[in-house]
């Protein structure tokens, strides 16, 4: 039975069960692989995406509930604000194993789009969903403000 | 660790076997120049790429033919190529990394080595994963290939830097010869060769050079002239990461490539009885359930139908010679061992007599749980077999062992055997197995399948969790003594828990006289000058399989050490910092590292009301490390810990970025332990714990402010990946204790709560 969906601005069809979460159709469907599995139960933010721009987490979604959405993953993130974050990672280098990455920058660039210059607190709060076990986040939240200052250009 | 060689030798692994047969052959440690010219051997190329340079080996797979892997890719052109690094016509230099890169930074670190003697331009660099081989690849500090013990840079220091310097001095050579210059003409900056008004890239001179004889000997840089070593500069993964781009083992797809998951006993040494896997094989994409040592296994095109799959799976479980107590029983038996005398690890002196003397004395117990090491990406290996050779993708940790696991899992030669090493989603000492369990099982079911379909077997969170391979429970009572001058006059240490080494390769060498030393260290090497000490040791048999996790034995004995030291000083009424260094007379680097930590924390400044400060001190991997915790007390007896200032000797700092990024790493996966961390088990013998919820990890909000500060050092480099973990729950405990007077002696520290006085 094909799906259609749309995901980094492309649609595409697949051929997997309407409740399969969206993290396996992206994965093992689309082989959009930069979104990670890491609890499978919405507890570590691993596999964050977007869903018409709004922060998921891709584990908790199923393909229908992504039909007729834009779903933008980490393997299509464009724009300003991702650039930026991206760009802070690198310079600061945040990354240590890397593996919760994606779905870290994933949830900072949610977080600048709708708060443009976060207090730690601020930080805090928004990221406390995204588990990093090499507890990057140290640098994470210096990342974080390093991109809401290029941002303000 | 010292060279566990000849146990891989002896557990019939005949890569090893040849190496060792053939010793004029195998590359040594390149202690010297000349040792290091003899791993160097000019072949004639078969593979049209002007001249390849290999190294020595005995093997027909690496050896003489210039088909070695790290050879065969240079099909990008003619070149500079050898075992360790390739100089391509594109002006790339492609650094092969020895070590597994788990985020520790291995692959930055090791490149730069090669980087700094080569003077090339850092935008340059790439780095490739070396294929499994003992021969030429393997750590000098275990004889086989494999990292841990934070040992990755130690061993390679002076190994990688020659390669840069060989090659180095080749490119000098051949852009000489081509200017009619003399050498010493030629200089090399950034990646490009000069003089005279001439200049080439690497790219373009790499084809003549391949042609250059070998250096005789190769003259390494003065560390006054380092470019790279001893700078902070981007790592060379940051981008791949930041952009998930980076290829980790489950993000291996091959064409065919099937999903397996492992239906797995709820108890530890349970095993199948039978199974009925009617309804699993009805749902779509399920494609066979097979039974293997570990449990059942389902295969399914894709991980939702396989967990689906899983999920339908009936399994009878033998629990007949499972472990059924519960962590509770257990900590209470060892806690009863605790009156007993153990067999003794370290004996100075009479402890036991002059504690009698003593003016005070202060008795601590302690226990510690279960840790499991959680790493991101769980356990997981892609296996295909084809019936006579096998190739193998995965995180691999210690190469020499995995690759020998899969070899006599399939009963085929080593030589059939290709294993990838791949970027890993974490380890903390997770992927170091000496049963090689996660790499046996995907190959079970590939040769329990029979078919050549590659196949992924991917652990899942509550797999990971409930798996075992956990950080062992301790307890341990520590009884010191204090005379009228304040000064420690005996200390007895006793500690009881289950042995990491027992039963695997590696207890004939780190097991002496019943002994473990990972139980015992950082115990039985007190850095204070006590005369009259005793450390004893009960080792336990639990039917748990347990594992190193980041820092080891000094996961709990650091603790127990050092909170005990914050007890002693209260009683001899002196300042926690003045009564170590009082003791500290002849450990120099740790008081180093003590007051440096100490003068950026500006200890005895005022703090701001509720809050204190706690400090700690510990050698681990032979690195040194201080912190100052600052804790803040809420009126509810919860805490936050606000910020810790840290200081490391680790030797020459190589790249001081890195040694910052696992110094402030190893403080919160330290401190997420401390606060919350605990696995345990429920009468019957289940772990109750399955995921993120039950086994909590720390969380951004939880982590500290952190100062990370390097003491100066030109000593050889030490670890850094594992020093900075365990230092911070004394720290933390002992401005817990300066605030409340209470004691932190059963962990996690949720298990109670502070109050002010």
């Amino acid at each position: 039975m094909a799906t259609t969906l749309t995901v980094n601005g492309k649609t595409a069809s697949v051929d997997a069960a309407p409740n399969t979460p969206l993290l396996w159709v992206l994965r093992d469907d689309l082989k959009l692989t930069g979104t990670k599995y890491g609890c499978g139960a919405g507890l570590c933010g691993a596999c964050s995406v977007h869903v018409d721009g709004a922060l998921q987490r891709s584990c908790q979604l199923t393909l229908a509930d992504v039909v007729g959405k834009q779903v933008r993953t980490i393997d299509g993130l464009d724009g300003k604000v991702g650039a930026a974050v991206q760009k802070a990672w690198v310079a600061l280098d945040v990354v240590q194993c890397g593996y919760c990455q994606s779905g870290q920058v994933m949830a900072a660039v949610a977080l600048l789009t709708t708060n443009p210059k976060p207090t730690d607190a601020d930080i805090d709060a928004a990221m406390d969903i995204n588990v990093c076990r090499c507890a990057t986040y140290h640098r994470i939240r210096a990342g974080i403000h390093a991109a809401a200052k290029t941002l303000e250009g | 660790m010292s060279d566990i060689r000849n146990i891989f030798a002896l557990d019939g692994h005949p890569l090893t076997e040849t190496a060792d047969m053939s010793p004029s052959l195998v590359p040594p440690a390149p202690a010297t120049a000349e040792a290091s010219r003899r791993t160097f051997l000019k072949i004639a190329g078969g593979t049209g790429a002007g001249l390849v340079l290999g190294l020595a080996t005995p093997l027909p797979e690496l050896g003489g033919l210039g088909t070695s892997t790290a050879a065969a890719k240079a099909g990008a052109g003619p070149g500079l190529v050898d075992a360790f690094v390739r100089i391509a016509p594109d002006n790339t230099v492609t650094v092969i990394i020895k070590h597994l890169d788990k985020g520790q930074g291995a692959a930055t670190g090791l490149a730069t080595l090669v980087a700094e003697e080569l003077d090339a331009a850092w935008t340059q660099i790439r780095t490739e994963f070396a294929p499994s081989d003992p021969t030429l690849y393997k750590n000098f500090a275990f004889g086989v290939q494999g990292v841990g013990g934070s040992t990755g840079l130690a061993n390679s220091f002076e190994q990688y830097r020659k390669v840069g310097a060989t090659a180095r001095a080749m490119l000098v050579s051949a852009a000489a010869k081509s200017w009619g210059v003399a050498p010493g003409d030629v200089t090399v900056a950034g990646g490009v060769l000069s003089a005279k008004g001439k200049t080439a890239t690497f790219g373009a001179m790499a084809e003549l050079a391949a042609k250059e004889a070998l250096p005789t000997n190769v003259t390494l840089k003065a560390p006054d002239k380092f470019v790279y070593i001893g700078k902070s500069f981007p790592r060379v993964d940051g981008l791949a990461k930041s952009t998930g781009k980076a290829n980790f083992t489950i993000d291996i797809d091959l064409p065919g490539m099937l999903t397996a998951v492992i239906a797995r006993p709820p108890k530890f040494g349970a095993t199948v009885t039978s199974f009925d896997a009617a309804a699993t094989r009805k749902v779509a994409g399920v494609v066979d359930v097979v039974q293997v040592p570990q449990g059942v296994a389902v295969v399914a095109k894709g991980m939702w139908p396989a967990l689906q799959g899983r999920d339908a799976l009936k399994v009878v479980w033998d629990d007949s010679k499972a472990e059924k107590r519960s962590t509770a029983d257990i900590i209470a038996e060892y806690r009863a061992l605790l009156d007993k005398p153990g067999l003794v690890a370290r004996k100075d002196g009479d402890a036991e007599g002059e504690l009698k003397r003593a003016v005070k004395i202060v008795t601590a117990d302690f226990e510690f749980p279960y840790l499991a090491h959680a790493t991101m990406e769980p356990m997981d290996c892609v296996v295909r077999f084809d019936g006579s050779s096998a190739e193998v993708w995965t995180g691999s940790q210690l190469q020499t062992v995995d690759h020998g696991a899969i070899a006599r899992t399939f009963g085929i030669k080593p030589e059939a055997v290709k294993l990838h090493t791949v970027w890993a989603g974490g380890s903390f000492g997770r992927r170091a197995v000496a049963d090689a369990h996660y790499i046996v099982e995907a190959c079970a079911i590939a040769k329990a399948r029979g078919k050549p379909d590659p196949i992924k077997v991917v652990w899942t969170r509550e797999d990971d969790i409930k798996g075992g391979y956990y950080r062992p429970i301790y307890v341990h009572r520590i009884k010191a003594g204090i005379d009228a001058s304040g000064r420690i006059v005996a200390w007895q240490h006793r500690i009881v828990g289950q042995s990491i080494l027992a039963g695997t390769p590696f207890e004939g060498m780190m097991v002496k006289n019943g002994i473990d030393v990972t139980s015992v260290e950082g115990a039985n090497n007190l850095p204070y000058a006590i005369p009259n000490l005793t450390v004893d040791l009960h080792t336990t048999k639990v039917g748990v399989p347990v594992l190193w996790w980041r820092s080891v034995g000094s996961t709990h004995t650091a603790h127990a050490t050092e909170h005990v030291m914050d007890l002693l000083a209260k009683e001899a009424g002196k300042d926690p910092v003045g009564f170590r260094i009082a003791h500290l007379k002849d450990k120099p680097r740790h008081a180093a590292a003590l007051k440096l930590a100490v003068d950026k924390s500006n200890w005895g400044a005022p703090l701001p009301a509720g809050v204190f400060r706690g400090v700690a001190v510990h050698e681990s991997f032979a690195s040194f490390v201080a912190q100052v915790a600052e804790v803040k007390l809420e009126a509810d007896g919860s805490f936050k810990v606000l910020r810790v200032v840290s200081a490391i000797d680790c030797g020459l700092a190589v790249n001081p970025d890195v040694v910052h990024a696992q110094v402030e790493g190893g403080i919160g996966y330290g401190l997420g332990a401390a606060l919350q961390g605990e696995i345990t088990m429920a009468k019957g013998g289940e772990v109750e714990q399955g995921n993120f919820d039950g086994y909590q990890p720390l969380r951004i909000s939880q982590m500290p402010k952190i100062e990370s500060h390097i003491v100066p050092s030109a000593a050889a480099p030490t670890g850094v990946g594992e020093p900075g973990t365990p230092v911070v729950l004394p720290a933390v405990a002992n401005a817990l204790f300066a605030g409340t007077g209470q004691r932190t002696l059963r962990l996690p520290m949720t298990k109670q709560s502070y109050k002010a006085v």
